[in-house]
């Protein structure tokens, strides 16, 4: 099991504005892995869609908390939460289907599609009327460490 | 984030800057709709020549003006989308509209 060589916790209100802040977070947190554009582009459209979620559906009642999560180990995975404390998935296979949404005509239903696609590994624990946590995991490949260890 | 509107005799042009997600998409489609329905232009086009990061909210936002602009009798365009937001285009199936 590798080991943990960073953590990070912040939360905030479920508005909508935090979308952008939880992208701007996540994104000044995974720099230290020195991430392509690529990978950090991946990482902040995954979060986006994850925060975007919790804000349109976990808490679609009115304004809660979200808990953003990050952890990065020795072998280069950042292991990502989002967690809600809102109203829960009846049924997380349905949710994630692509194109299923609830969101009315403006919304794609893509956002756990691009979850998946955009990460290496997503898993979604819901309970109704408690709330929902998104885990995603991606792997970068560490570089700078990698030169160094060239040196 | 923002949107610039340019005007010909018969089509409209939507320029939008800046990132695109859940929050922004709501103004930006504001301003555009609010063109639509004015103008009733026979050719949208949406600029993503600006656009410097989208997540699904972008796809939402072009399927809402395509389904709008196609019941007010017009044509969707989207121009210019930087390489980086391909992937999350061809994910949507959109291509299949004839829109790009």
């Amino acid at each position: 099991m590798a080991e943990v060589i960073n953590e990070m916790n912040v939360n905030f209100f479920s508005r909508s504005c935090n979308e952008s802040f939880a992208r701007t977070v996540i994104a000044a947190f995974v720099a230290q892995l020195d991430p392509t554009i690529d990978e950090l582009a991946d990482i902040k459209t995954a979060i986006s869609e994850a925060v975007t979620n919790c804000i349109v559906h976990g808490y679609k009642s009115g304004i809660g908390k979200i808990y953003l999560t990050a952890k990065i180990y020795e072998n280069g995975r950042i292991s990502i939460k989002v967690k809600d404390r809102g109203c829960g998935i009846e049924n997380v296979e349905q949710a994630m289907e692509p194109l299923f949404t609830t969101g009315g005509s403006e919304r794609s239903g893509l956002g756990f599609a691009v979850m998946q696609s955009f990460m290496d590994k997503i898993k979604v624990t819901s309970k109704v009327g408690k709330g929902t946590t998104v885990s995603l995991d991606k792997y970068i490949i560490r570089r700078t460490v990698k030169n160094e260890k060239n040196q | 984030m923002g949107v610039e509107i340019l005007k010909s005799s018969s089509e409209v042009t939507a320029k939008i800057e800046g990132d695109i997600d859940h929050h922004t998409a709501a103004e930006i489609r504001r301003i555009i709709d609010e063109n639509i329905s004015l103008l009733r232009p026979s050719l949208l086009k949406l600029d993503f020549g600006g656009v410097q990061f989208m997540d699904s909210s972008g796809i939402g936002l072009i399927m809402g003006r395509f389904k709008l602009v196609k019941t007010a009798g017009g044509n969707l365009k989207v121009v210019n989308v930087p390489r980086r937001l391909e992937r999350m285009i061809k994910m949507s199936g959109l291509t299949k509209l004839g829109i790009f």
